[in-house]
């Protein structure tokens, strides 16, 4: 417990001191913060309080890049090694650089949650237990992806690549750019089966349409048990050595990191409960969108349009 | 060997076709230097991280501390401090930082503000790792590796790529931790690092130990005691000035001829005569009382660096 302390401690220690982790993670972040409320948002609030699920779930997947990148490189410079020879384990050093991005990421989200009531005037941030929930369960979830992109490449360079081929689907086809509902059917489709979906969504659901924990629980539990398998993965896979390369049978035993996330994408394919609920949402937005001026942003979401809170009850 | 409380029997262990190490035994005693001196790619690293529980033997018995490295590699580093080759910390961490959490990692552990002080870092104890010479690298590389204060120190290639003033340095705090009667294992491809600081060497090459014993020992048993090179300035068979009065053998190497001799006032008198007789004259001339080095080329007829 206290190698894990002491571990987290220098993790975060380290990350404040180094100038990529203020641009990736502090300055890039706040600049879609603003990009989304004052540009595509215009300043509204209920389009910011909308576009506030995808900021946040820009913020919170950003994750993997930082960890996938600090891990590769700790080995490849024999850091690893180091720590081998110390009774410090693999668990250690994985379960300490997730608890020092989730310690590093929570205060961002929190900047950003604040920023949106104060500067864009947001009248409500909806239910902040989900908000919290979801916050905390992707940010451990994407940091641990990134664990095993670092135990699955030999190279930094190998990293860099799959984390962009990762990063480009995860962001465009979650409605995390675009919104879900203006993908095609196809594409919407396709996005059922990415975790980064499940996250914008249950983000959405909790901000806009203020649902509680146990309205988000598809996102949370999905989300929480793909958590647990990339961490088994990332543990099992992880090497101290920077000439111990990786082989092609565990590279295939990765694959099982998809197994929920292609299960989820299967079910929500037939029921689409998900693309329902991603309209509905959509749909109040524009409604409210039209009938609240711009001068009356302290009504809250609840308030505005009852008959669409009817409508979005019966689609799940 | 009445108590050794480090063992190593028959070791092997190959990376694919590769034999690294293929059947190395030795073992150390409480409060001994023993060094493994060698070229590169003898097999050191490989032998030391084997017994600092990194890599798993393929075959061979290894005790540490009573400790399998491959069976109890977690009841084993608690014991153990380590000083390894190609390793790093990172940059932006600080030196009192490293120290204070590498300490973290023990229950047993020693202040760290005395182990500034013993490797006189305290004036860097806020620097970054990065701001650090080459020395002061290894200097906290050193005192990491007390932290715990260790059964059994390994030291691997402790002064590889460092200057020899600094190399001196870094023999100096060894040499302070050999008089504490610390066990150290260290390797070296150095020849001055093993006979100054060792107890005992083993000298290793292609994997094995072709001999071992205290530095003085293994000098006594190269039977040729001294060393005379001479160059000359027309060449002449090895074959015939081996079988000058006082020489017991003669090798050439890149135009310098190596003489073995057990009585060197008689060799070279007898060099000079033959020489005369030859028409042929002495450009230089070198005496040289035998080091580890000669052992290593008289055993292997390479010389360590090659």
């Amino acid at each position: 417990m206290t190698n894990l302390l002491t571990l987290t401690r220098m993790r975060v220690q380290l990350a404040l001191r180094n100038k990529m982790f203020f641009f990736f993670s502090i300055v890039m972040p706040m600049g879609f913060f603003f990009l989304y409320s004052g540009v595509f948002a215009k300043g509204e609030p209920r389009v910011v309080a909308y576009l506030l699920g995808p900021v946040l779930a820009l913020n919170v997947m950003g994750s993997f890049w930082g960890l996938s990148a600090t891990l590769v490189m700790f080995r490849e410079q024999g850091i690893l090694r180091r720590f081998h020879v110390t009774p410090a384990t693999a668990t250690d050093m994985l379960v300490s650089s997730i608890l020092a991005n989730y310690v590093l990421t929570i205060p961002t989200i929190a900047v950003e949650l604040f920023f949106a009531r104060v500067i864009f005037h947001v009248p409500n941030l909806g239910n902040l237990t989900s908000l919290f929930m979801l916050v905390s369960i992707g940010t451990v979830s994407f940091g641990s992806l990134g664990l095993v992109i670092a135990s699955i490449t030999n190279t930094m360079q190998e990293t860099q690549v799959l984390n962009q081929l990762l990063w480009l689907p995860l962001i465009f086809l979650s409605g995390a750019t675009i919104p879900f509902t203006s993908l095609s059917k196809t594409v919407q489709q396709i996005a059922l089966f990415l975790p980064a979906t499940y996250l914008v969504h249950g983000l959405k659901n909790g901000i806009v349409n203020g649902f509680g924990p146990e309205k988000v629980l598809l996102p949370l539990g999905s989300l929480g048990v793909w958590f647990l398998l990339t961490l088994f993965l990332s543990s099992q896979l992880f090497r101290w050595e920077p000439e111990a390369k990786i082989g092609r049978r565990a590279k295939l035993l990765v694959a099982a990191t998809a197994i929920p996330f292609v299960l989820l994408g299967l079910w929500e394919a037939r029921y689409g409960r998900v693309v329902a609920e991603e309209q509905v949402t959509m749909q109040r937005v524009e409604n409210s969108d039209k009938s609240d001026q711009p001068e009356k942003p302290k009504e809250s979401p609840q308030s505005t349009d009852p008959s669409k809170l009817n409508n979005s009850k019966q689609h799940q | 060997m009445p108590n050794p409380v480090l063992r190593v029997e028959n070791l092997t262990k190959r990376y694919g076709d590769v034999e690294a190490v293929r059947g190395i035994s030795f073992s150390v005693e409480e409060g001994e230097v023993f060094g493994l001196l060698g070229p590169n790619g003898a097999g050191k690293t490989t032998t030391i991280e084997i017994l600092e529980g990194l890599r798993n033997a393929d075959s061979g018995t290894v005790s540490v501390c009573g400790f399998d490295p491959q069976r109890n590699p977690d009841e084993l580093k608690r014991e153990i401090g380590a000083a390894l080759q190609s390793t790093a910390l990172p940059d932006k961490l600080r030196v009192m930082e490293a120290l204070k959490l590498f300490a973290s990692f023990y229950k047993r552990r020693r202040n760290p503000e005395d182990l500034l002080k013993r490797f006189g870092l305290e004036e860097k104890r806020n620097a970054f790792y990065s701001q650090l010479s080459g020395g002061q690298k290894q200097r906290l590389a050193l005192a990491i590796a007390l932290v715990n204060d260790p059964k059994v120190i390994f030291l691997d290639e402790p002064t590889a790529g460092l200057d020899p003033q600094v190399r001196r340095e870094i023999y100096d705090v060894i040499e302070e931790l050999r008089s504490d009667k610390k066990t150290i294992v260290l390797t070296t491809h150095y020849i001055e690092e093993a006979e100054r600081l060792c107890d005992r060497v083993a000298i290793v090459d292609h994997g094995k130990v072709i001999v071992q014993g205290t530095p003085r020992e293994l000098k006594q048993s190269s039977a040729d005691k001294t060393r005379i090179e001479v160059r000359l300035a027309r060449e002449e068979a090895d074959e015939k000035l081996k079988l000058l009065e006082g020489v017991s053998d003669c090798r050439s190497l890149n135009g310098v001829y190596v003489l073995h001799c057990l009585r060197p006032p008689q060799a070279i008198v007898s060099l000079v005569k033959y020489l005369e007789a030859q028409n042929n004259e002495l450009v230089g001339l070198e005496i040289a009382t035998p080091s580890l080095e000669d052992v290593f080329i008289e055993l292997t007829g390479r010389r360590l660096r090659d």
